[in-house]
């Protein structure tokens, strides 16, 4: 589904990916985990398209397409979403207005009708009672006021309105309670299914106790640098990363 | 030191002399428009190098000065409010001007809405109606040029009383209908009795491609426990050098909300002169201005706290698109006795392309010494990031920035309680974002 081949990545003339390798098959949840400053985030903003990045080299495939000729919405309308690490709160702008419009641009990029109120207000009523999300807190500007806790679970909303192909949670798990790390999670799992693939980027095997991946990948300087199943997320847990900056410095 | 002979441009020698042959075919004893002329003409067309016109110079921007535009027909006036479309599907006491003239047939006085009594100004000035004396409730107002020019030439208008709660807003329709450029002086007063409420709509329309040259007042004379909602469109038309006056004498204890929204005109400027007169009443006055290509536009406002134990919040938005000019000059005044004053003014401007400009002055004048006031003022571009996170999930570049651009300008737009007044003001904002993209 998702393939990316030597990608080489700098920002202001800082290299931050070297090179990476990685494919994730449909289906597939793939964990990527690894030290700050790794170049975790900087993976899910190129993937995403965020205009800051120079791309040096490599390629992004998502299902054949070349994702680093698209713009954001187009890479959206192919499948992507990456569920922000840091969700933006947007003042003035109704969540509901906001669901609304993102889901009919995508819906009319692909050609399909534009949603009914009635029918879009059935669908997000639906996610929002499996998310625990209070119909006020729709009401309210995007984001605006919302705890950490809150941002996250909008996020997770998003994703299952918009029901895109290719996943990507960036550190998802950050700033959540326990409860609210569970709430997101069953979000996310009912969400899995062979047509659709996960990235999903975390400092801890936490999350991963909740969303079980399939595959785990060690990032480090812009690499990945171990691949393995579940387990190696418990082998970091228990070791930390200093075996990979030591290699690294090696 | 030699004798300094002031030249007068050519716009002002033939203000000069429209004033002399208007003077005898105006209505009233014309005491008052000498008196307001003179002050006006002492000083001329004000220019960069008088402050409070540094950002708009009036003596550059009118250089000629249009005829003034007679009385039209009923059938003109009707067709010419046919075709005004600003707010025109609120349902509301419609009290139409049209070329500056009140259409006194198209309204049923008959049948006015319980508490409200309309007198044409026209009629008013002829006959020395008493109410007459209520005009000019701020004096800030009377030292300013453009309201020494409506005060001078004002032809016709109305004045109204709102004696008690009124639940249909009072709907203002000013239109310029006529195909060449003519100018027009109209002032409208409205005194809302001790523990009244009104909603008091605005809409200023003309014709595009005529140099049109309107020069509207509206005062209001707000008692005590008053409640007043008011809401002003500019929408002229796009050759128009239109300039308003708001002037509000607010007693205590009572609410005032006003708020302009711009999108017409080449140039204009909007002035907000209000004094609260009386403890613990609440102000708000706030702005939505949207301009592009070569427009301009002014909002300033003087705000006097006369009594002590009153908020003022001002809020000014401002989108700026292309080569437009945007201007802010606020004032906040709080005398010594003001103690317990609230006030804080703020002026956002966004600039999407290159070439646009933004001149914010805030100020302060603070005289007593146990106050709360803040100002702020900012200019900046849409935030990248805001963009990416909206497009990120798949919003194309123009959507995502007509959402931000609603949002900024939304901010000042969400008190207008009126929803039906408020839904036309955002479908007059996504109009002009339509437009642009």
């Amino acid at each position: 589904m998702l393939e990316i081949k030597n990608l080489v990545v700098q920002i202001e003339d800082k290299r931050i990916l070297n090179g990476l390798n990685l494919t994730v098959n449909k289906g597939e949840v793939a964990a990527i985990m690894g030290p700050n400053g790794s170049g975790k985030s900087t993976l899910s903003y190129v993937i995403a398209g965020k205009e800051d990045y120079e791309v040096l080299d490599g390629e992004i495939l998502l299902d054949g397409q070349n994702l680093l000729e698209m713009e954001p919405d187009q890479r959206a309308a192919a499948g992507v979403f990456l569920a922000f690490q840091y969700p933006l709160e947007i003042p003035g702008v109704a969540s509901m207005t906001f669901l609304k419009a993102t889901l009919n641009a995508q819906r009319k990029a692909r050609g399909q009708e534009e949603l009914t109120t009635p029918d879009f207000i059935k669908r997000v009523n639906a996610a929002a009672t499996q998310l625990e999300i209070p119909k006020d807190m729709l009401k309210r500007a995007l984001n605006v006021g919302f705890s950490g806790g809150e941002k996250k679970r909008m996020e997770i909303l998003q994703m299952a309105l918009l029901q895109p192909g290719f996943c990507i949670l960036d550190e998802t798990d950050s700033g959540l309670d326990i409860d609210a790390l569970r709430i997101v999670s069953e979000g996310v799992n009912a969400l899995r299914s062979p047509d659709r693939a996960f990235l999903v980027i975390t400092h801890y095997q936490r999350l991963l106790n909740h969303i079980v991946p399939d595959t785990v990948h060690v990032m480090h300087a812009g690499r990945i640098v171990k691949t393995g199943g579940k387990e190696l997320a418990l082998e970091l847990e228990a070791n930390g990363y200093a075996d990979y900056r030591e290699s690294e410095a090696a | 030191m030699a004798d300094v002979t002031l030249m007068k441009t050519p716009a002002e020698t033939a203000l000069v002399q429209a004033f002399e042959s208007a003077r005898t075919t105006l209505p009233g004893n014309g005491e008052s428009r000498a008196q307001a002329f003179e002050q006006f003409n002492s000083r001329g067309l004000p220019h960069r190098r008088v402050e409070e016109f540094k950002y708009t110079d009036l003596r550059a921007l009118m250089r000629e000065v249009a005829p003034f535009a007679g009385v039209p027909s009923f059938d003109e006036a009707k067709a010419a409010l046919a075709n005004a479309k600003a707010l025109a599907g609120v349902e509301a006491l419609q009290v139409p001007f049209v070329n500056g003239h009140f259409v006194r047939d198209a309204v049923d006085f008959h049948a006015l809405p319980e508490n409200i009594e309309i007198v044409p100004l026209a009629e008013a000035l002829a006959n020395g109606h008493e109410w007459l004396s209520r005009l000019s409730p701020v004096q800030w107002a009377n030292d300013n040029p453009v309201y020494q020019l409506n005060t001078s030439f004002m032809a016709d208008g109305v004045m109204i009383r709102v004696a008690g709660p009124v639940e249909t807003p009072i709907h203002l329709r000013f239109v310029t209908a006529a195909s060449s450029a003519v100018a027009t002086a109209t002032r409208v007063l409205v005194v809302v009795e001790a523990g009244a409420s009104v909603t008091l709509l605005e809409t200023h329309e003309s014709t595009d491609g005529a140099n049109h040259q309107p020069n509207d007042v509206v005062e209001m004379i707000a008692a005590d426990r008053t409640n007043v909602q008011h809401v002003r469109v500019n929408a002229e038309g796009d050759k128009a050098l239109a300039l308003s006056t708001l002037v509000a004498r607010i007693g205590g204890e009572a609410v005032f909300n006003s708020i302009n929204v711009t999108a017409g005109s080449a140039t204009s400027r909007h002035q907000v002169f209000a004094l609260l007169d009386g403890e613990n009443t609440n102000l708000r006055v706030n702005g939505a201005t949207m301009l592009k290509g070569s427009q301009h536009g002014d909002s300033t406002l003087i705000v006097e706290h006369g009594a002590p134990h009153c908020e003022s919040r001002e809020l000014f938005k401002t989108v700026i698109d292309n080569e437009a000019t945007g201007v802010f000059q606020g004032k906040i005044i709080v005398p010594h006795h003001a103690q317990k004053t609230d006030g804080r003014m703020m002026s956002a401007a966004l600039l999407l392309e290159e070439g646009g400009s933004m001149n914010n002055k805030p100020e302060l004048e603070i005289f007593a010494d146990d106050v709360q006031c803040a100002h702020g003022a900012t200019c900046g571009q849409l935030d990248e990031d805001l963009l990416f996170y909206l497009m990120a999930r798949g919003l194309p570049k123009k959507e995502a920035e007509s959402l931000l651009v609603q949002a900024f300008l939304g901010e000042a737009l969400e008190f207008v309680e009126n929803e039906t007044v408020r839904e036309s003001l955002v479908g007059t904002v996504e109009g002009w974002l339509k437009a642009r993209s």
